[in-house]
């Protein structure tokens, strides 16, 4: 490989995959694994894994052509854990033999992923976690019961992270695995969720066997692969440019404005402020996004997701009000499993209960204050006592 | 495209600005200032606006002005809101600026870039662009009359003033009694303007002139409410790190904690806000909308912010002797000045089409 690679190459090597698999005439997946191959997936990621080692941002250059010509995607949307968190882990901290066999069928969304991280007993305190994976022979037996995993019911492979040694302090005995969701010792049942819907799922592991070949970093060293998982779901976050009223605020903007019997002074002046810091928000968004391309660092991300969950909160529970009789009514409570989530779908009864979860989900905002205290700030942790202590020791 | 950021030359423009108000500026000076019966810093004003040539930001280079633009302007009062400097930046080279730019008045527009003049729009400083003001009296050409709450206007040599005939009248300040009020603010005192039978020469239609004169007053103030809130925001921090209560620093309780983090995410959003109104107005797009959402969005914030410091300053915070307190006072004065948050969120629910019942 001598040419150089810059955005005339990648469209000429876009231009040559489109002429010998033309996507009106491919089926889907056979034009998706002919991108991967082509190294045209992820440009960013290295030759014979999808990519071509080439600079992240070439990647806009690519897909442009792609979207041009009417190329199908692999649909990023249903595949969200797939490529922004177990992909970078794999790539990151897989064997060889363990790239080669996950990264390509995860990029098509041949096979969907989800995460197995989450349990009844840690949420926030995650490396509290304490399903057990014990070692026999080549393989390892794992119980427990884990929680929140979207796409469980619909995921082939699971990223797992699992208690090997109970004696060590917590943080210390934990190990990354991938989990085959379809062994016998695996069941998932919905989780029902205040909007009627089951979005999310428990999911039980009874005697699941992992072959060692499966593990992911080393034994004990599961802590330290799991960040650079949950610092891909932050970066994640964010990065969209939104049009003015381009969020939560849009629907509300347009029943006030459609609606004018239904206006009060009161709900004029809540209106209003929220419109404001709406507005606001997106500025700061805007301005984050401009950072990152002037190759600056930008600490409004860490606070994003926090304005964000208070907002649309506060802008769904508006609009309930605004509604009046129609305030009191509710679309639909039929428990349904949707493979997207939608926060502005629907009506305004479901997106004030959706919002609920957003100041939950993907971190607390209470966690996230004290990210932003001590990491942004430097403010002082506070003091801990469980760092030192055997897992098995810990209160629960 | 909106630029949110702030480009190489803009940053060293903040570079030497502070420079100066750190050598030139500390608190105790002007607390001791406060205290006397010349509130303003005049050699601090005589070198930021005649040294740095920073009077004549927003004046066009063939009257002797830089023909920056209000991004500039901006970052200065970024840097003067930090160091509630007491100087007439705000009032004299952005307000009165803009409406001698809007009336084409050249000669006066010369004067006030050489820092040979200081210019007072003389309208209450709490009138938001677009609301009525008091206008003097003409009566055979002489002007009559009581205008109060001008800002700055203690310190002018020119004042701009509204006349019942629609028109903008400059009066020389010896012409007119100028008294100083007793200010809730003490960095930018307000003055009572009495004009009784004094010359002006009419420099144009008052109505447009001081529209856009308040105008840039509240899309810019938004950067001098963002230097408040950033300096009580640093402060703060830095003084909850040192200070021991309970064998552990203040700081590293979490109550504090997400107090704290709670007032960076306003101080984020704020200087989104202030910068989008910096820009428009030099774009001149969408300013109307971006003032508004500036003035609605930072006045909260930086009285939020000078209120959170002194809180948790705790006792200290209480003391005359503590900067603390010139913050609140500017922040809590801000948030009249130009128009309330709520004046903003009016015209905005005209401008965005989110009408009163």
């Amino acid at each position: 490989m001598t040419s150089r690679l810059d955005a005339a190459e990648l469209r000429r090597r876009t231009q040559e995959l489109m002429a010998a698999h033309p996507p009106a005439t491919t089926d889907r997946l056979t034009f998706l694994e002919a991108r991967f191959d082509a190294g045209l997936a992820w440009v960013h990621y290295p030759e014979g894994l999808g990519g071509l080692g080439a600079p992240r941002a070439l990647q806009a250059v690519v897909d442009a052509e792609l979207e041009a010509a009417g190329a199908p995607d692999n649909d990023p949307r249903r595949i969200g854990i797939g490529l922004g968190m177990a992909a970078p882990t794999i790539l990151r901290y897989g064997a060889e033999e363990q790239r080669r066999r996950f990264l390509r069928p995860l990029w098509t969304g041949q096979e969907v992923w989800c995460q197995l991280f989450s349990e009844p007993g840690a949420g926030s305190d995650l490396a509290a976690l304490g399903t057990r994976a014990v070692r026999d022979g080549e393989d390892w037996v794992v119980d427990g019961q884990k929680v929140w995993t979207s796409s469980a019911h619909v995921a082939r492979w699971a990223i797992l992270i699992a208690r090997t040694d109970p004696a060590l302090p917590k943080h210390q005995g934990i190990t990354y695995f991938l989990c085959d969701m379809t062994d016998p010792g695996v069941e998932v049942r919905p989780l029902r969720q205040i909007t009627g819907e089951a979005e999310f799922n428990e999911v039980f592991l009874t005697g699941v066997r992992i072959p060692d070949a499966h593990r992911l970093g080393g034994v004990g060293e599961g802590w330290k692969v799991a960040q650079t998982t949950l610092m891909n779901e932050r970066v994640s976050i964010g990065g969209m440019r939104l049009p003015r009223e381009g969020g939560m605020i849009g629907p509300l903007a347009k029943t006030w404005r459609e609606r004018p019997e239904l206006r009060t002074h009161d709900l004029h002046q809540r209106l209003l402020k929220l419109w404001v810091e709406a507005e606001v928000s997106r500025l700061t968004a805007e301005r984050l996004r401009q950072r990152l391309a002037a190759g600056q660092p930008g600490y409004e991300g860490s606070g994003m997701k926090l304005a964000f969950a208070r907002l649309n909160q506060e802008i769904s529970g508006l609009e309930v009000e605004l509604r009046g009789e129609e305030g009191l009514l509710y679309d639909d409570w039929t428990l349904r499993r949707p493979e997207l989530v939608d926060f502005t779908g629907r009506d305004a009864g479901y997106r004030y209960l959706r919002a609920k979860g957003n100041s939950i989900e993907g971190g607390t905002s209470e966690i996230l204050l004290n990210i932003v205290a001590e990491r942004v700030l430097g403010l002082p942790a506070e003091p801990r006592t469980d760092k030192d202590v055997a897992w098995k020791d810990l209160a629960r | 495209m909106t630029d949110l950021l702030y480009s190489e030359e803009e940053e060293a423009l903040r570079a030497a600005v502070r420079d100066l108000l750190t050598d030139h500026c500390d608190a105790a000076g002007v607390i001791a200032r406060t205290e006397s019966d010349a509130p303003h810093d005049v050699p601090l004003w005589k070198s930021l606006a005649h040294g740095m040539g920073l009077a004549g930001l927003l004046v066009p280079e063939e009257l002797g002005g830089q023909g920056a633009t209000h991004r500039e302007a901006a970052v200065v009062l970024e840097e003067l809101g930090r160091a509630v400097a007491p100087v007439p930046y705000l009032t004299s080279a952005v307000v009165a600026t803009e409406a001698l730019l809007a009336c084409g008045a050249d000669d006066l527009l010369a004067d006030l870039a050489a820092a040979t003049s200081i210019g007072a729009l003389a309208v209450g400083l709490h009138t938001a662009p677009g609301a009525r003001c008091p206008a003097a009296r003409l009566e055979n050409g002489a002007l009559h009359g009581e205008l109060t709450a001008v800002a700055d206007a203690s310190i002018a040599d020119v004042l701009l003033v509204p006349a019942d005939d629609g028109g903008l009248y400059a009066v020389g300040a010896s012409a007119a009694t100028v008294t100083a009020q007793v200010s809730l603010d003490l960095t930018r005192p307000l003055a009572r303007v009495v004009l009784d039978g004094a010359p002006g020469r009419r420099l144009g239609e008052a109505a447009p002139a001081v529209r856009r004169a308040l105008r840039a007053g509240a899309a810019l103030l938004a950067s001098e409410q963002f230097g408040l809130a950033d300096w009580s925001l640093t402060e703060t921090v830095r003084h909850l790190k040192e200070r021991k209560q309970f064998n552990r620093p203040v700081g590293g309780f979490q109550a504090l904690k997400h107090r704290l983090a709670q007032l960076w995410l306003e101080v984020v959003n704020l200087r989104a806000a202030a910068r989008n109104a910096a820009d428009a107005l030099a774009r001149g797009e969408d300013a109307d909308v971006a003032a508004a959402v500036a003035q609605a969005y930072a006045a909260p914030v930086a009285v939020h912010a000078a209120e959170e410091a002194l809180q948790l300053h705790g006792g200290i915070g209480m003391t005359w002797e503590h900067p603390v307190h010139l913050y609140l006072k500017r922040a809590k004065a801000d948030s009249l000045a130009y128009g309330t948050a709520g004046a903003h969120r009016e015209a905005l629910a005209r401008l965005v089409d989110l009408q009163a019942p």
